[in-house]
């Protein structure tokens, strides 16, 4: 094979967090601990049980599970195909992924918050009683909790198990464990397609306790794994800023981010407009209200900023193969596709709870920089002290040399 | 187009030139490039990187083309619905309006999809001068492992730059393994 560019060699590149790890767990952890300090004071001083604090909550929490479900479908559908492009940033995914232990911390408020904040354990739900009572066999703060446990255990289990094999063959180079991987990998994504939809239901769908779509796990997937990507591309930027893995990603890597990143937006598109148009043509009242509610009193301005944000505007400006090639324009588009992911959870979740209009609160903002800070936290505790390349993975050579054809 | 033509100059089609693997291929492309050749081609069995940048092709306006086939289908699929479900033949549906974007979507969609589809497959048959159904290369013998495993290159004689005697030396300077006349 030719190559007009030099195969970047891992011998010279930088490839630890070293100092940085530390520095981010302390920084972080500081911001987060102190910004979720400033949100329970708020929350306590609302004086509303607790009920405006699990809601913000759950919205923060919700955003950065998802981008971590979205690294272990990374990482597994990597290791299904065989993909070779994708194994000098598979690390950092892994590292994305094996996080899922610092939410399943982080998921203890929405757990214990769950008989406030869930409309059909709270009792506040407007739904009639006979759908609720009908419901209840699942819906049920019993089985809710055991679903989750359930989830947290396939997840982190999958996800540690990923990270802890890729790690051992940093040192033995064994390629048989890349075919172990490969192996696992299969029955990764079908337990992760059932869990994220049951996942997807339980914590977002379930806040509108009467209405329901299959569309719905599908569709939190899509916008999962589209902000993991760009908070992948994002990650990728940040650390080659500090002097870390620049040479080894490079640009035909960052062009199949954008690619995946493109493909993403449309298929949410797909997914969100599937959605939308079959309750609107079967026109369905229990199916209708949950997009009554999302048009009315100003909600329906934050339905068009998706349509356009979420959709049109990143297609257009993903489209072309510069866009994708240039560090600038892909890190653009990926502070503005993660943005976006925030507002389609948003407006998943809020319009249950302030059904009144779109606001967004400081305990917004606190909970998010406080599960974000924790979140960050955990990723450099992670990353800390261990390569952040898988660089004996029997196809880095072919990784490294990668070009688009 | 006469297969029996004389092989003096003006009979030749252009000189193959026969590589054992792509490495060679790539750098002989490179040379002949530099050369200012403009009349030839490589034939590969596979598609090699770096390929497009060693033969200095230039980007392709076909995206352009597809983009305007694809907004062409949108818009005919969008005039297409309007015109026959609000104008020439009005029925209520369960209460729908009669033009509503949600249920013209899907439509729209294929739409856009399928004329991006042909447009793409046949500007490419168009930009590439095809169906071509004889081509002189097909008269080698050698040239029918160029499926299977070995690198070809052509230089046409109807490059101003071609000169049978010179050329044909250039040509065997390239490291390839077999350099042969190709007739009209």
């Amino acid at each position: 094979m030719s190559h007009d560019r030099p195969i970047p060699s891992l011998a010279d590149e930088h490839t630890t967090l070293d100092e940085l790890g530390p520095k981010l767990v302390r920084i972080a952890g500081a911001v987060g601990l102190v910004a979720l300090g400033l949100a329970v004071v708020l929350g306590y001083a609302r004086g509303d049980g607790w009920q405006s604090f699990g809601w913000s909550y759950l919205l923060g929490f919700a955003f950065f599970l998802s981008l971590s479900l979205g690294g272990l479908f990374f990482v597994a559908i990597g290791h299904v195909t065989g993909a070779v492009w994708n194994v000098v940033s598979r690390r950092l995914a892994e590292v994305t992924a094996a996080n899922l232990a610092t939410l399943a911390l982080l998921a203890v408020p929405v757990m214990v918050l769950a008989h406030r904040v869930m409309p059909w354990a709270s009792g506040e739900s407007d739904a009639p009683a006979a759908l609720l009572e009908a419901k209840a066999p699942f819906l049920n703060l019993e089985f809710f909790y055991v679903r989750w446990a359930i989830y947290f255990v396939i997840w982190c289990g999958y996800a540690w198990w990923f990270w802890k094999r890729s790690l051992e063959q940093d040192t033995t180079g064994d390629p048989a464990i890349s075919v172990r991987m490969a192996r696992k990998s299969g029955l990764c994504l079908l337990l992760f397609a059932l869990s994220v939809s049951f996942a997807a239901y339980d914590l977002l769908m379930s806040l509108a306790p009467s209405w329901f779509s299959t569309m719905f796990g599908p569709y939190f997937f899509a916008g999962s794994f589209l902000g993991f990507m760009a908070f992948l591309t994002l990650m990728t930027f940040w650390l080659q800023g500090r002097g870390r893995l620049r040479h080894i990603i490079h640009v035909e890597h960052l062009h199949d981010y954008g690619k995946l990143m493109f493909a993403f937006v449309f298929f949410w598109a797909y997914l969100a407009f599937s959605q939308y148009m079959l309750i609107w043509y079967a026109n369905i009242p229990e199916e209708t209200e949950w997009f009554l509610i999302r048009q009315s009193n100003g909600w329906g301005w934050i339905g068009l900023v998706l349509v356009f944000g979420h959709f049109l505007i990143p297609f257009a400006g993903l489209l072309a193969q510069v866009a994708k090639r240039r560090k600038a324009s892909l890190a653009f588009w990926a502070v503005w596709i993660l943005t976006m992911h925030w507002v389609d959870l948003y407006w998943i979740v809020m319009p249950q709870w302030r059904p009144g209009g779109p606001t967004v609160e400081w305990l917004d903002l606190l909970t998010f920089v406080g599960i974000g800070g924790l979140y960050v936290a955990g990723l450099g505790r992670l990353a800390s002290g261990r390569s952040l390349v898988a660089r004996r993975d029997p196809r880095i050579d072919d990784s490294l040399a990668f070009e688009n054809a | 187009m006469s297969a029996q033509a004389s092989s003096a100059d003006g009979g030749i089609y252009g000189l193959l030139i026969e590589f054992e693997d792509p490495e060679r291929l790539v750098e002989a492309c490179h040379q002949v490039r530099e050369q200012g050749f403009q009349q030839w081609d490589a034939h590969t069995p596979f598609p090699i990187h770096g390929m497009d940048r060693a033969m200095g092709i230039r980007g392709t306006r076909l995206p352009l083309l597809i983009l305007a086939g694809g907004l062409t289908g949108l818009s005919i699929a969008l005039l297409m619905q309007w015109w026959m479900n609000a104008i020439d033949y009005p029925f209520l549906i369960s209460g729908k309006p009669l033009f509503g974007l949600p249920a013209n979507i899907p439509v729209t969609f294929e739409l856009t999809v399928l004329l991006s589809a042909l447009t793409a497959f046949f500007g490419l048959w168009g930009r590439n001068g095809m169906p071509r159904l004889y081509h002189p290369v097909f008269k080698s013998e050698r040239f029918r492992r160029a499926s299977a495993d070995r690198f070809f290159i052509v230089l046409e004689a109807s490059d101003p730059r071609f000169e049978l005697q010179r050329t044909q030396e250039f040509a065997e300077s390239l490291g390839g393994i077999h350099v042969e006349r190709l007739e009209e």
